[in-house]
C-alpha cells in the first residue's frame, strides 16, 4: 500500500495514504472466498501470443472458440453475434468469427484488415493476443502483431497442407524471433481425424523450421469449428497423447530468459521535482530493457562511457533493492552526471552493446510509398531520436519460397530486406537475436512523420540468425 | 529472487512506460478525467509515473452538466490528493454558445456532445495529446485502437490508416494542428482495473458500491431517477438496491441490481456475471457499430 513506502532516507508518506483507512477493511477481504478466488488471480502471469491464418483457415473461429470455451463470452456480446450471424447467413447457426470482426468494413466484406487485440484468463493465466491477418497484403500487420508475442499460432488447413503463406507466417515468426511457435492443424474433422495427415505435415514442415532455425515447434490436431483439442481434448484423436491448446498456452514459458541479458535501461525521461522536499533529487525514469538492476552496481552511460553507481531504484512511491524486466523505474546514481533521454545505462561489468553509426538491419517495410535507397528517415530506437540514410539495400527476402532476390531491390509494402544505414548520432545496439528493444528499430518518414519500416538490427550480413 | 512479473505489475509497468513516452515526447498532453473508475486508475498510475515530482500534465474534465454530484466532489478531492491541476470544459457551456444542440425526447443526452466540447477545450489550451482511459476490452471497434492513436486536424480516427505500432515504440510525431490520443491501459480488462484498485487500494465514489436508490427501468437497463432524465407517464419510479459498474453521464449510465460493498464483492460479481460493462450503456446500444461512428467524429 502507497502510504507504508518510503521514498528514500527522508522518509516522507505519500500523500495518497490519508484517505487509505476506509478501505483497509477491503484489503483484508481480498482472500475471500470468492468463486474465481480474487486473492489468488492478483498474482498470475500474463502471456501475449499471435495469430496468423488467411481468411480461410478459420483463425478467427479458433480465437472464438478459445473465448467461448474459456468462458471469456459474455451474454451480450453473444446475442449481437447471433444476431449478426442470423442476418448475414440467414440460418441460426452461431458464427464464432463475428466476435473478432470489429470494424464495419471487416463485417461486411468478411475478412479482417488489421491487428486486434483480444484478451482472456484462465485460472491459471492471463491472455493478450495479437490477431493478424494473413493475406499476402498483410505482411506488416503480422509484422507489428507478432513483435510484442512470447509464441506465434501458425493455423495449417489439414485438407491443403503447408501451403506458400503457412512459409511466409513461419519467416516472420522466425524474423521477429518468437520464441515458441505452435502449429496448430486445423480442419481435423475434415479429414477424419487422420494420424497420417497431421504426421505428413509434421514431418514436411520440419524442414521449414530447420531452415529457419524456429526455436520451440510444437504441433497440435485441432478442428476449431467443434472445438477438438481446442480447451478439451478430443476423442476423435486418440493417437494423440500432446496438451490441447490451451493446456500448451496456460504452460509455455513466459519470456524465461531476458533476465539473462546484459542489463539495458533507455533512459526515458528525467525526473527532478524542484520541490523543497525533495530539493537534490535527480532520477532517471525507464523501463528495464534486459537483465537486472541492482543497489550499489556499477554503471556506465552511453553514448558518454560516463561510470557511477546506483544508489537507489524507485518504482512509483517505493524504494526496490532490485529491478528486473520489464519494470519501470527511477534509477538515482552516486554522481551528478549529465544524462537525458536517449541515453543508455548499462552495467560496467557485463557485456558492453555496439556503439555504432553504421547499423546493418533486416527491416520490413510498412508504407505504401516504397523506401528509397540514399533517402533520410528519422529513427527511433529505443528512447532516442535521430535522422539516418539509406546506404544500401542489399537484397529482398522472397518470403514465399525463402530466397534470396537480388535483381529488384525496389522495396515496397510488406517487403522484408536487408538494409544498411548510416545514423546521424551513432546508436547504442545489440543485435536482435540477442535483445528484442535494444536491437529494434522504426523509420519514420520525414514529411508525413507516419512509421514506414520496422527494423530488427543484425551486427553484420553474416549474422547466423537471420541468413536462410 | 524471483523475476516473474505478475500480470497487475506488468501491466502498471507498461502503462507507465506509455505515460513517461506522452511527457516526453509532446509539448501539452492532458489526462482526460471523467470520475470514473478507469480514469482514476488512470490518475493513481499518472501520479505513480513521475513520483516525487509532480504530474507534469493537467487533467481535464468534460462535464455534460449531468454528472452525478458523488462524481464531481470525488474529482475535486483526489485533484487535490494528488496535487494535480484541474481544467474543466463545460457542455452546458457549448450549448449556451450554440457550438453544441441539445437532443429532444426523452432518450436525449449530451453524452454525443461532449465530443463538441472535448475538441473545444483541446484546441482553447492548445493541448498536443489526450490521454484516455479506454481499454480494448470495451469494444469491438477498441480492440483495434492504438496506444498512440494519431487523429487529423478535425479530431477523428481514421481506422483504415492507423500508425503500425511495433514493440514498445510509439511516434508521437505530428503535423501542425494534428494531435493524439493516448490509451495507456488499453491491454488492461474489466478485471484487471478491479484488482489493481484492490491490490493498490484505491478509493473509489461511492457509486461503485451498493446503495439504496430511486430508480426506473427503460429498454431493460436501469436508470437513476434524477431530474436530468424526463421519465415517460408509464415510466415507474421505484426504490432499489444498486451500484454503478460504470460511471458516465447520468442519461447514459445503466445501473446494476447489487449488493457489493466492498472492492472483493464487487469483483466476485463481475467474475460470476454474464453481461459486460458496457452492456448497461445507452450509447452503444444505438447501433452496432455505434462506438466505431462516434470515435470515428472525435469521441474518446
Amino acid at each position: 500500500m502507497i502510504d507504508k513506502n518510503k521514498i528514500d532516507e527522508t522518509s516522507i508518506n505519500s500523500p495518497l495514504g490519508v484517505r487509505g483507512s476506509s478501505n483497509q477493511k477491503l484489503q483484508n477481504e481480498s482472500n475471500s472466498n470468492s468463486p474465481l478466488g480474487a486473492g489468488g488471480y492478483l498474482d498470475m502471469e500474463l502471456l501475449r501470443f499471435s495469430t496468423a491464418g488467411s481468411v480461410d483457415d478459420g483463425k478467427s473461429t479458433l480465437i472464438g472458440r478459445l473465448l467461448y470455451d474459456s468462458k471469456s463470452i459474455f451474454e451480450d456480446q453473444l446475442q449481437a453475434v447471433k444476431d449478426a450471424s442470423k442476418r448475414i447467413s440467414g440460418n441460426e447457426e452461431v458464427n464464432l468469427a463475428l466476435l473478432t470482426d470489429g470494424l464495419r468494413a471487416e463485417r461486411e466484406q468478411g475478412i479482417t484488415i488489421d491487428v486486434a487485440y483480444r484478451y482472456f484468463a484462465t485460472p491459471k493465466r492471463k491472455f493478450i493476443i495479437a490477431d493478424t491477418p494473413g493475406h499476402i497484403e498483410y505482411t506488416r500487420n503480422m509484422v507489428t502483431g507478432a513483435s510484442t508475442a512470447d509464441v506465434a499460432i501458425i493455423l495449417i488447413d489439414a485438407r491443403n497442407g503447408i501451403i506458400e503463406q503457412s512459409k511466409r507466417h513461419s519467416y516472420i515468426a522466425s524474423l521477429l524471433q518468437i520464441p515458441n511457435v505452435v502449429v496448430a492443424v486445423n480442419k481435423m474433422d475434415l479429414v477424419a481425424f487422420s494420424n497420417e495427415v497431421f504426421t505428413k505435415i509434421i514431418d514436411e514442415y520440419k524442414q521449414i523450421s530447420k531452415i529457419l532455425k524456429l526455436k520451440n515447434v510444437i504441433f497440435i490436431p485441432i478442428s476449431a469449428l467443434n472445438g477438438d483439442n481446442v480447451v478439451d481434448a478430443s476423442i476423435n484423436t486418440p493417437w494423440y497423447n500432446g496438451p490441447t491448446l490451451l493446456q500448451l498456452l496456460e504452460t509455455l514459458p513466459v519470456r524465461k530468459d531476458e533476465n539473462n541479458l546484459p542489463a539495458r535501461l533507455p533512459v526515458q525521461f528525467v525526473i527532478r521535482p524542484y520541490s523543497d522536499k525533495f530539493h537534490d533529487y535527480r532520477g532517471y525514469a525507464g523501463r528495464i530493457s534486459g537483465g537486472t538492476f541492482r543497489v550499489g552496481d556499477e554503471i556506465t552511460v552511453l553514448p558518454s562511457k560516463t561510470q557511477s553507481k546506483i544508489i537507489a531504484i524507485d518504482e512509483g512511491t517505493k524504494s526496490l533493492e532490485e529491478a528486473f524486466t520489464p519494470q519501470s523505474v527511477t534509477i538515482r546514481l552516486a554522481d551528478n552526471i549529465d544524462i537525458s533521454r536517449g541515453d543508455l545505462i548499462v552495467k560496467t561489468t557485463e557485456p558492453q552493446p555496439t556503439v555504432n553509426a553504421n547499423v546493418s538491419l533486416m527491416v520490413c517495410w510498412l508504407n505504401h510509398r516504397p523506401l528509397n535507397e540514399g533517402g533520410k528517415y528519422i529513427i527511433r530506437h529505443a528512447t532516442e531520436e535521430t535522422k539516418a540514410i539509406i546506404k544500401a539495400v542489399h537484397y529482398k527476402v522472397n518470403i514465399n519460397t525463402l530466397g534470396n532476390i537480388i535483381d529488384d531491390k525496389n522495396v515496397k509494402m510488406n517487403d522484408i530486406a536487408h538494409i544498411s544505414i548510416k545514423t546521424l548520432k551513432p546508436l547504442k545496439y545489440d543485435s536482435y537475436s540477442d535483445n528484442r528493444v535494444t536491437g529494434s528499430l522504426v523509420l519514420i518518414d520525414e514529411n508525413t512523420f507516419e512509421t514506414v519500416g520496422a527494423g530488427m538490427i543484425v551486427h553484420d550480413l553474416e549474422d547466423d540468425s537471420f541468413v536462410i | 529472487m524471483n523475476y516473474k512479473l505478475t500480470h497487475l505489475k506488468e501491466l502498471e509497468s507498461e502503462s507507465i512506460y506509455i505515460l513517461r513516452e506522452v511527457a516526453a515526447q509532446f509539448e501539452k498532453p492532458a489526462l482526460l478525467f471523467s470520475g470514473g473508475k478507469d480514469s482514476i486508475v488512470m490518475a493513481y498510475l499518472a501520479y505513480k509515473a513521475f513520483y516525487p515530482a509532480a504530474i507534469p500534465f493537467p487533467f481535464v474534465h468534460i462535464d455534460t452538466g449531468h454528472n452525478f454530484s458523488e462524481t464531481l466532489s470525488y474529482r475535486n478531492e483526489l485533484v487535490q490528493l494528488l496535487g494535480a491541476q484541474i481544467i474543466v470544459g463545460s457542455v452546458e457551456e457549448s450549448i449556451a454558445q450554440g457550438r453544441a444542440v441539445e437532443e429532444k425526447g426523452f432518450s436525449a443526452s449530451r453524452n454525443k456532445l461532449q465530443t463538441v466540447t472535448l475538441l473545444d477545450t483541446l484546441d482553447k489550451y492548445k493541448f498536443d495529446a489526450a490521454l484516455g482511459g479506454a481499454r480494448r476490452d470495451e469494444e469491438k471497434a477498441r480492440a483495434k485502437e492504438r496506444f498512440f492513436s494519431h487523429r487529423d486536424e478535425f479530431g477523428q480516427w481514421d481506422p483504415k490508416n492507423q500508425r503500425p505500432e511495433l514493440w514498445n515504440i510509439f511516434n508521437g510525431k505530428k503535423q501542425v494542428g494534428e494531435h493524439f490520443r493516448i490509451f495507456p491501459i488499453s491491454n488492461w480488462t474489466e478485471m484487471d482495473v478491479w484488482q489493481y484498485i484492490l491490490q493498490e487500494n484505491i478509493p473509489l465514489p461511492s457509486l461503485y458500491y451498493t446503495h439504496e436508490r430511486e430508480v426506473f427501468e427503460r429498454d431493460g437497463i436501469i436508470y437513476a431517477a434524477l431530474p436530468e432524465m424526463p421519465r415517460r407517464a408509464t415510466e415507474k419510479v421505484e426504490i432499489k438496491q444498486v451500484r454503478c459498474r460504470t460511471i458516465g453521464d447520468i442519461t447514459c449510465t445503466g445501473l446494476t441490481l447489487s449488493t457489493a460493498n466492498s472492492i472483493a464483492d464487487i469483483i466476485d460479481e463481475i467474475a460470476t456475471s454474464r453481461v459486460t460493462e458496457r452492456g448497461g450503456r445507452a450509447d452503444d446500444k444505438r447501433s452496432e457499430a455505434a462506438m466505431e461512428d462516434r470515435k470515428k467524429a472525435g469521441y474518446f
